[in-house]
């Protein structure tokens, strides 16, 4: 799994590549944690890359929106792959999340 | 191909079982959505092993065996945890409440909603878990 952020001025863009599994979901919450620590908690997952994830990535993220959302943020989702998609309807978790089509769209919903 | 599969218990080796199951998956002519589902599957037997029934990373092995035929894939998982009592695993929390969103609990929801037959068993000093993949023909909007 490979992570990259980008800070702008409202909004920080988590990009994610690769396998999101129990090895690897620890460094994905502490990354977005370490996000809301810094108080950016308007944060945007690009989840476009990513070729697998299990109910670990799905805690990780459960985990971040309820952190963000006591402080007025929100972790929106951008354009998941379709095993993102496929995790996240099986979870009955896709009514939580703001799911958008592209970086760009999710950025500007802010 | 080479049917069995064992490996130590850590996360790091979650990676290889996908690939082990992916292979079995395509040898008994599972199509990908059924594959990815075994996957899935798997992992989250395999994380529920070294989370909760070694209770960390390096506590004993993990073993897989896969037999496949006729568009069907079994795969038996067995490790040397103590008892595993899957009717004990609370149900996950889900909807649309946030703060009432509790997800642990989610490996065993997923096995049950993505493969055909999940049957846990305690035998020989060893759990043994069977999961059973058959092939739907009949699901066009899943086609590869």
């Amino acid at each position: 799994m490979e992570i990259a952020t980008q800070e702008y001025k409202r909004v920080a863009v988590m990009s994610v590549t690769g396998r999101v599994d129990s090895a690897t979901a620890p460094e994905l919450e502490s990354k977005l944690r370490g996000l809301v620590e810094a108080d950016k908690n308007q944060i945007v997952l690009d989840l476009k890359d990513v070729e697998y994830m299990s109910s670990a990535g799905l805690r990780a993220m459960v985990s971040t929106l309820k952190a963000v959302k006591r402080v007025n943020g929100d972790l929106r989702i951008c354009s998941p792959s379709p095993r993102v998609e496929e995790v996240l309807r099986l979870a009955g978790l896709t009514s939580i999340f703001s799911i958008h089509s592209s970086q760009e769209e999710a950025i500007a919903s802010f | 191909m080479e049917n069995q599969l064992s490996v130590p218990g850590r996360y790091d080796r979650l990676e290889q079982i996908a690939k082990f199951i992916e292979q079995a998956g395509e040898a008994a002519g599972l199509d990908t959505v059924a594959i990815c589902r075994c996957q899935l599957a798997v992992d989250e037997a395999c994380t529920n092993i070294i989370e909760h029934g070694y209770q960390g990373e390096d506590r004993g092995p993990i073993d897989i065996e896969c037999e496949g035929g006729a568009g069907e894939l079994v795969i038996t998982i067995r490790d040397r945890a103590r008892p595993f009592d899957a009717q004990t695993v609370p149900a996950p929390q889900l909807g649309d409440n946030l703060e009432e969103v509790q997800v642990g609990g989610l490996g065993v929801f997923f096995m049950r909603q993505v493969m055909d037959a999940v049957e846990f068993k305690r035998e020989d000093g060893s759990n043994r878990l069977v999961l059973v993949k058959r092939r739907e023909p009949h699901e066009p909007n899943e086609a590869d």
